[in-house]
């Protein structure tokens, strides 16, 4: 796609990469802690309810100058987990 | 007179705080005003040769906080503009010749004195910049259109809040129009959507601020160079005054129509 637009704008590459650099900086959070930090709130969420491990997504979210810890977490239906088991069951 | 204290920080070295602490010092004293800028830059004093001063030292900064001359002493006046003063640097100490708490004494028996002090940080984050924003008012934060430099603003911004001397302003320094227009350098929108802090002036890329520098006559004496007009809205805001920012756009308007791209 990108010859389609000419060469990349460095402007864009400068903007987006000082956006990552930036909320690391002001959170003092590594990508690697952040991935640690996804995989201990996945573990504990296990616990009390169903969820799919995979489709789980955290993010640090810029608002002016404060930072937010955003999580989407996606929960696993009970109505489809039942009919998993019928089926298995059935079968 | 009850001064107002304003310090321009950057975090990175090489952005323009000097030259730009001498040039709003400029601006402010001639518009009448009675200004004091303070070389908060102790072993690495510049303030002077930006100003064209350095012939006239006597005394120092850390001459009046360690007491071998009364404040007066210290204060260079400038020819050119009667009510501008610098109080220059020691340039055979450190940073730690000087506390946070020495600038504080030194601001509150200058603020009786002049309408505005404006003092120039080191670069950085230690004692020197402690020392430049300890008697504040308002903290002016500079930065280039570059990641480095952005960077480091927001560091700075950081420590700022931190430290209860926020909301800082911010300056855009060296920006260059045809640059950002092809897409090759951070616009002042971007900069400003990064870092989340007002603005407070737009300084476009000029090599008139080096010749400036080199003669040791700040742009801001005249004016008429697109620098010197900025340095002249960034006083006027300062005072309170609502400025539209430059139109940088202008000179590629100029160009397109000669067919330039």
């Amino acid at each position: 796609m990108a010859f389609l637009f000419g060469r990349r704008k460095s402007a864009n590459s400068a903007k987006e990469r000082l956006q990552l650099v930036l909320i690391h900086d002001r959170t003092d959070l590594s990508p690697v802690e952040l991935e640690s930090l996804k995989d201990d709130l996945i573990q504990t969420i296990s616990r009390h309810i169903d969820i799919d491990p995979m489709a789980v997504t955290i993010r640090v979210a810029q608002d002016g100058r404060s930072q937010r810890l955003v999580a989407d977490i996606p929960l696993r239906s009970v109505g489809r987990r039942r009919g998993h088991e019928t089926g298995r069951a059935a079968g | 007179m009850v001064a107002k204290v304003v310090t321009i920080v950057s975090g990175k070295g090489g952005v323009g705080k000097t030259t730009t602490a001498a040039n709003i010092a400029v601006a402010l004293a001639s518009r009448g005003l009675k200004v004091t800028c303070v070389d908060g830059d102790i072993g690495l004093r510049n303030l002077d040769v930006v100003l064209g001063l350095e012939n006239r030292i006597v005394y120092d900064l850390v001459d009046v906080t360690e007491g071998r001359c009364r404040l007066r002493q210290a204060m260079i006046r400038d020819k050119r503009l009667p009510e501008l003063y610098l109080i220059p640097a020691a340039q055979t100490r450190d940073k730690t010749a000087v506390s946070p708490s020495d600038m504080v004494r030194l601001c509150d028996e200058l603020r009786q004195e002049v309408d505005w002090i404006i003092i120039d940080s080191p670069a950085g984050i230690e004692r020197g910049f402690k020392n430049a924003i300890a008697a504040a008012d308002r903290v002016l934060v500079m930065t280039n259109p570059e990641v480095s430099a952005v960077r480091d603003a927001d560091r700075v911004i950081g420590l700022l809040d931190a430290e209860e001397k926020g909301p800082a302003a911010l300056i855009i320094n060296r920006l260059d129009p045809a640059m950002v227009k092809r897409g090759d350098m951070l616009s002042v929108a971007d900069v400003i959507d990064l870092l989340a802090i007002e603005l407070i002036g737009i300084i476009p890329e000029d090599e008139n601020v080096i010749v400036a520098t080199n003669k040791g006559q700040p742009l801001a004496l005249d004016g008429k160079s697109k620098a010197g007009l900025a340095f002249q809205n960034i006083a006027r805001r300062l005072m309170g005054e609502q400025v539209p920012f430059m139109d940088l756009d202008s000179q590629n308007l100029f160009q397109r129509l000669l067919g330039r791209k």
